[in-house]
């Protein structure tokens, strides 16, 4: 697309790269809002719990791996209890993988809109990203509920302040994903199946149930290139006050971030232009 | 600046067409990478067709103008509006539009049933592209034109279909662009609801925006557009005065109501070489509920048959069949026919049927041993209200069909 003064818009066949037109993307504000809240709304309509479900589905994770790798397989969890170690790293990691399911599949449940009508297409998965900030948020206010029935053993620093730092960390290399994912989705349904096992996979290849003081030296470079070790070693740091910053993996996540960002921003736009005629 | 609203110059649009059986338009990463292990060894292989829906297409509308776009089903009407709403990028050439589109090819995309009509028209109205300002701001207006005031906090999946319709012809028809696209959307809902769209869309003209308007229903081209495009297999065949594109269409016997067929299909037993839609002997596309519609098909027999059946299916453009009909179940059993050309007959009595547009398709079997012939172009009509109790009573009602029974009161 080539605009020539803001009335004039050129249609023509697809050129080989144009960055996000964020004036573009400006102007269909709206519709992002509003795409994120109808994803909101439908999530939970005709179910008996409602919301409620946001806050079981992490809380009783982490009882069951609290009792799985605590009680049984006695995993450490650098000194704090073990619920609120594994609640803290679940935070930013059911955000991760909620983005992955949710952001993936976007574009396919929204074929019909691809083929009816014109917007930029980024707003599907990133809208949907949006709505998993939601349960992120939900999930939050149980953090701090957890926090104040542990007051006791673990008390909030400073170091709670770099949170929204840390959020956009999560949210630069959930949404560089999603975006990758949601495209390649589009071509090759295989990305859909996939899906649930390499997010285990990677679930477990990251510090969740047990606690990255537990990796060998020797692994240590190899396992901070996974950017989700970063992000949730510096979740617990901000939230349980763990006394060391995880310099190394976090400076590795918020680089492979940025270069999941731009490379998922890249595919997409390389292939949008298309979906209309393959979805 | 100039008075040009769009400049289209050479547009082209191709497609791939595969050849393979059962292959959906997506592929897996299996048979992909079998694919390039394959490639370089059988080039020659490679079954992919290119298609041109499209094809050096080229024309102006001026600023203020209503153009009609005419031709058959598969002519490119609707992948040059797609084109011009940018869902899909042209092959070949481009379009240079000034002013803001706003495109309604379909009515009440991503309306979600769930959702209430009030999410439903924000909802819908950023979809088209408006803020949500400007949805506030004509919100009063678009629940009164849709007359669903008492509903708005329903969720729509139990709105009626006219409700429903009426809705999302609200939201859209309250979109303010310069210039507006519109594909077919008002061959939908009863009589009563498509004069109403019609004389919105006549007015959107009158306040000089530009319209780019497909349809099927000649006399709305003729009544809305001054100037219409007749396209035949992805090109502009005519470019003209509305009525006059139109009345060279209808000539060319190109028309939906009719469908014709080069007769010669070597080796095959029987051929359907023609079906028309006739209204008091005359091929029509526009029938009114109390008409008696006919449907003739001619086929040809190369050969002795027996137990060859001739059958239709009456469908809604959603492609629910209502019913289909066989030259069997009149005829008799099994009939023989001798080599030659034949005509068939059959009347339809419309006033059982909703107002709108519907499609025949026609196709020939021996039942449970062979397919004989398929009409791969369903004809077209519109159905309009002149006669039902929606149009004598003014209450829309629910149901695929609107049969007049005859009820009686007595005392007991």
């Amino acid at each position: 697309m080539v605009y020539r003064s803001a009335r004039h818009l050129r249609i023509q066949p697809e050129s080989l790269w144009f960055p996000l037109d964020f004036r573009e993307l400006w102007a269909f504000r709206d519709l992002f809002v509003i795409l994120a809240l109808r994803d909101v709304k439908l999530r939970y309509k005709q179910t008996l719990l409602g919301v409620t479900w946001v806050i079981l589905q992490p809380l009783v994770a982490s009882l069951i791996f609290t009792i799985i790798f605590s009680r049984i397989a006695s995993l450490p969890s650098d000194g704090k209890p073990y619920l609120l170690f594994v609640y803290a790293g679940m935070l930013p990691w059911n955000f991760f993988a909620g983005c992955l399911q949710r952001a993936g599949n976007s574009l396919i449940s929204d074929a019909k809109l691809i083929t009816k009508v014109y917007f930029p297409r980024v707003i599907i998965p990133i809208a949907s990203s949006a709505a998993v900030l939601m349960d992120f948020a939900v999930a939050f206010v149980v953090m701090v509920g957890l926090l104040f029935v542990y007051r006791d053993e673990v008390s909030v620093t400073w170091n709670i302040l770099a949170l929204p730092f840390l959020l956009l960390v999560v949210l630069l290399l959930s949404i560089g994903v999603s975006l990758f994912l949601s495209a390649l989705n589009v071509y090759y349904r295989d990305f859909m199946y996939a899906l649930p096992f390499v997010v285990q996979v990677w679930m477990y290849a990251s510090p969740l149930v047990y606690s990255a003081s537990m990796v060998p030296d020797r692994w240590r470079v190899i396992y901070a290139l996974n950017p989700m070790s970063g992000v949730i070693d510096g979740f617990r740091w901000a939230l349980l006050g763990m006394p060391n910053f995880p310099w190394l993996s976090m400076s590795l996540s918020i680089l492979i971030g940025c270069l999941f960002f731009l490379g998922g921003a890249y595919t997409f736009q390389r292939v949008e232009s298309r979906f209309a005629d393959v979805v | 600046m100039s008075d040009i609203a769009i400049r289209v110059e050479h547009l082209g649009k191709a497609y791939q067409i595969s050849h393979e059986q059962g292959r959906s338009r997506y592929r897996t990463l299996q048979e992909e990478i079998i694919g390039a292990i394959k490639r370089p060894f059988s080039r020659s292989a490679d079954k992919r067709e290119t298609f041109w829906a499209l094809k050096d297409v080229s024309f102006e509308v001026k600023v203020g103008e209503a153009l009609g776009i005419i031709g058959r089903n598969g002519a490119g009407k609707s992948t040059l509006l797609k084109i011009l709403s940018r869902i899909t990028r042209p092959t070949t050439g481009y379009a240079d539009v000034y002013g803001r589109v706003g495109s309604l090819l379909e009515v009440g995309t991503g309306f979600h049933p769930e959702l209430t009509g009030r999410e439903n028209i924000y909802l819908n109205g950023a979809i088209l592209g408006m803020t949500r300002r400007d949805i506030q701001r004509r919100f009063d207006e678009i629940v009164a034109f849709a007359e669903v005031e008492n509903f708005l906090d329903t969720p729509v999946k139990r709105y009626s279909s006219g409700m429903y319709m009426r809705l999302a012809f609200a939201v859209a028809a309250h979109l303010e662009p310069e210039i507006l696209v519109v594909d077919e959307v008002l061959a939908v809902g009863d009589a009563e609801f498509q004069k109403k769209c019609l004389g919105k869309m006549g007015d959107v003209a009158k306040e000089g925006r530009t319209v780019l308007f497909v349809s099927h229903n000649m006399s709305a081209i003729v009544s809305l557009c001054n100037r219409a495009l007749l396209l035949e297999n992805g090109r502009i065949t005519v470019d003209a005065n509305a009525s006059q594109t139109v009345s060279s269409y209808l000539r060319t016997g190109m028309l939906d109501g009719e469908f014709c067929r080069e007769v010669d299909r070597p080796g095959q037993k029987l051929t359907i070489k023609r079906v028309a839609l006739l209204r008091n002997g005359q091929i029509s596309t526009t029938f009114y509920t109390s008409d008696t519609l006919v449907v003739q098909i001619e086929f040809i027999l190369r050969q002795r048959l027996a137990g060859a059946q001739i059958a239709f299916e009456f469908l809604t453009m959603l492609d629910e069949c209502l019913f289909s009909s066989t030259n069997q179940d009149v005829i008799g059993d099994k009939p023989v026919f001798e080599a030659g050309e034949y005509v068939l007959c059959c009347p339809i009595e419309l006033s059982i049927f909703r107002p709108g547009q519907y499609q025949i398709k026609v196709s020939s079997s021996i039942p449970g041993v062979e397919m004989l012939d398929i009409v791969e172009h369903p004809v077209l009509f519109d159905l309009l209200d002149d006669s039902s109790p929606v149009l004598k009573l003014g209450q829309d009602r629910r149901g695929l069909i609107l049969p007049v029974l005859e009820w009686s009161l007595s005392t007991k």
